[in-house]
């Protein structure tokens, strides 16, 4: 009997040294970084929203002509659009293009981006070629070229994502070689150079450990500049096709009314500008405690 | 010195080569008949016919290569598909708007972002220094066309201070109608381009304060605005240049977002239409030509650093 209430007493209080250590870490976070706190709080609301948004809402293509162009009010929280479509409903469901489009890119583009720097990095004749194919593909503005690679191809989510990954392509190879060529002069590299490690486990093992912590910063920083980027393609009539609620298409649509209903445009260009400053905060945040070399200088 | 930059002249020239490679392959390697593509989908045989002709899709591709490549190096970017116009003069056509509009930018940005990311620096951890901070991750954050529309909303026709849309020209509309239509596509276009120089700016004069010879010239009672202007931002001079060139990129296509806001025809609003209208000459005319101005800017920015640092050498 006393030993089962030992027990019990015992996973208790490691229980409650559990929670108040992490208590304990975030109560500190919330002081010494008060911005990444509140970004990451937005940034986990608004992961909510884009998940559970259908629970949330009305249906964001429902058409309703009688109410057209309302002004915000306690039925139509952000008002209705020239169709009658709420557009609450759609900026809840825009969250889902963004939030998608946004992680995708920065998948892809640090995944492509660090196999090329680690090839580009370690395998001296590749350098050269790789690096001015870079240096021409930093040449071309993104935007533009995202817009003539969506024009030829047909807009769809999928052709949106690869139109917006290929120019952010070269920073993550600049990134990924440069950290590849500091750590390879290392010591330790040396040593496994001589002991005849194979030139893929020594990628694989030492080099591409180094990489991880700026890839994850840089990676934040793509995903609010690629989310930004689609809502831009969305505006000029570039991007997510109409029939799926996306923040730039619900803004693109709104522009003609734009001097009578002037919420169509706010309402979903303040979730984004929120949404990606939550994502910027994170990234500072994250550099600051993952990377203090450039911590420093920035 | 003129050995150095005849080497780096040279060294553009692969870099271009790529980027007309790409822009040539993109065509040709989009799925599907290209010409289809473009001629959209009430085109007729004759149509793109025509286009396929136009833009010599008929050769084999190293043909074309070799073709396209030779009219480019003469300055022929071929011929727009719906105007039958060069492409040259179509984009001559919407020139002064677009460099206009860049100007006043690149200007209003220097003006505004320098002094401020110097006084961040100085002050360090001040109430300025935080709302320098807090604008440059917020600049970030807003798109283009967003601030715009908010700019457009409160002082076009919340104030009526400012005429809501269009571009009058300065040479044949007179300077005053010039400026009244060019302050708020400019201050729009700058944010996001002060957000960066402003943080750029901070960093590395806040990196030069820590020098030996910025202690040296306090211990001497310079005043403080001349250890700033002499030693400070001097030489913190080449991160802020190469930033500036660096976000050349962000500026141009920030140009096509804000020329569409504003209803300003130049050279953003030729490719947008052109998009539209899938006129694929126009495009890849822009494209070369953004790119080539990218290219030559940052090879003359290079070039600058002797002017603002002396210890570089070629």
């Amino acid at each position: 009997m006393s030993t089962q209430s030992d027990k019990v007493d015992f996973t208790t209080s490691a229980e409650a040294t559990l929670t108040s250590r992490k208590d304990a870490s975030l109560a500190s976070l919330m002081w010494k970084h008060p911005s990444v706190f509140w970004g990451g709080l937005l940034l986990v609301i608004m992961v909510l929203v884009a998940v559970f948004g259908p629970f949330l809402t009305a249906d964001p293509v429902a058409i309703h002509p009688i109410d057209r162009l309302k002004v915000p009010s306690a039925d139509f929280w952000f008002g209705t659009d020239y169709l009658g479509r709420n557009v609450y409903s759609r900026v809840i469901y825009g969250a889902r293009v963004s939030l998608v489009v946004g992680l995708a890119v920065a998948v892809v583009a640090v995944v492509l981006g660090l196999v090329t720097g680690l090839l580009s990095g370690y395998i001296r004749w590749l350098d050269a070629i790789i690096m001015r194919v870079m240096d021409g593909l930093m040449a071309i503005p993104g935007i533009l070229l995202a817009i003539a690679l969506i024009s030829l191809s047909g807009a769809t989510l999928f052709t949106v994502i690869i139109a917006i990954v290929i120019p952010e392509i070269p920073r993550v190879v600049r990134l990924v070689r440069s950290v590849v060529l500091t750590v390879r002069e290392e010591p330790y590299v040396e040593a496994a150079i001589a002991a005849g490690t194979r030139t893929h486990l020594i990628l694989i093992r030492h080099i591409l450990p180094n990489t991880i912590a700026p890839l994850i910063v840089q990676a934040t920083y793509i995903c609010g500049s690629a989310m930004l980027t689609e809502s831009i393609l969305g505006f000029l009539g570039a991007g997510i096709p109409p029939e799926i609620p996306s923040w730039g298409n619900i803004m693109s649509e709104g522009r003609t009314y734009f001097q009578l209903s002037p919420w169509i445009i706010f309402f979903p260009g303040i979730a984004l500008a929120l949404t990606v400053l939550a994502v910027n905060t994170v990234g500072d945040g994250l550099r600051d405690t993952l990377d203090p070399r450039i911590a420093r200088k920035m | 010195m003129v050995f150095y930059i005849l080497k780096r002249i040279l060294a553009t020239i692969p870099v271009m080569g790529v980027v007309a490679l790409f822009v040539f392959l993109m065509l040709r390697l989009s799925p599907g008949d290209p010409a289809a593509v473009i001629a959209g989908d009430y085109a007729t045989t004759e149509d793109i016919l025509r286009i396929r002709e136009n833009l010599g899709l008929n050769d084999p591709i190293v043909v074309q290569f070799t073709k396209w490549i030779g009219q480019l190096v003469q300055g022929d970017l071929g011929i727009s598909i719906f105007t039958n116009l060069p492409v040259t003069t179509l984009i001559a056509q919407r020139l002064e708007p677009t460099i206009m509009l860049t100007l006043t930018t690149i200007i209003f940005t220097i003006v505004v972002a320098i002094p401020l990311g110097t006084l961040a620096a100085w002050k360090q951890g001040s109430l300025i220094d935080r709302a320098v901070m807090l604008f440059s991750v917020a600049g970030f954050s807003v798109p283009v066309f967003v601030l715009g529309y908010i700019l457009i909303y409160i002082v076009s026709i919340q104030l009526r201070w400012l005429p809501v849309q269009g571009y009058k020209s300065m040479f044949t509309d007179g300077v005053i109608p010039f400026f009244r239509h060019i302050i708020l596509p400019t201050v729009t276009l700058s944010v996001i381009f002060i957000a960066l120089i402003a943080r750029m700016t901070r960093a590395s004069v806040m990196e030069v304060l820590q020098e030996d010879y910025v202690r040296t010239a306090r211990a001497k009672g310079q005043s403080e605005f001349k250890v700033l202007m002499k030693h400070a931002v001097r030489n913190a001079a080449v991160p802020i240049v190469t930033v500036i060139g660096l976000g050349i990129a962000l500026l141009i296509g920030g140009v096509v977002v804000t020329e569409s806001v504003y209803n300003i025809p130049g050279l953003g609003r030729l490719v947008l239409d052109a998009v539209l209208k899938r006129d694929y000459p126009i495009i890849q005319g822009l494209i070369l030509l953004f790119s080539f101005v990218y290219i030559v800017i940052n090879l003359l920015i290079d070039l600058s650093y002797t002017l603002f640092d002396p210890r570089i050498k070629y």
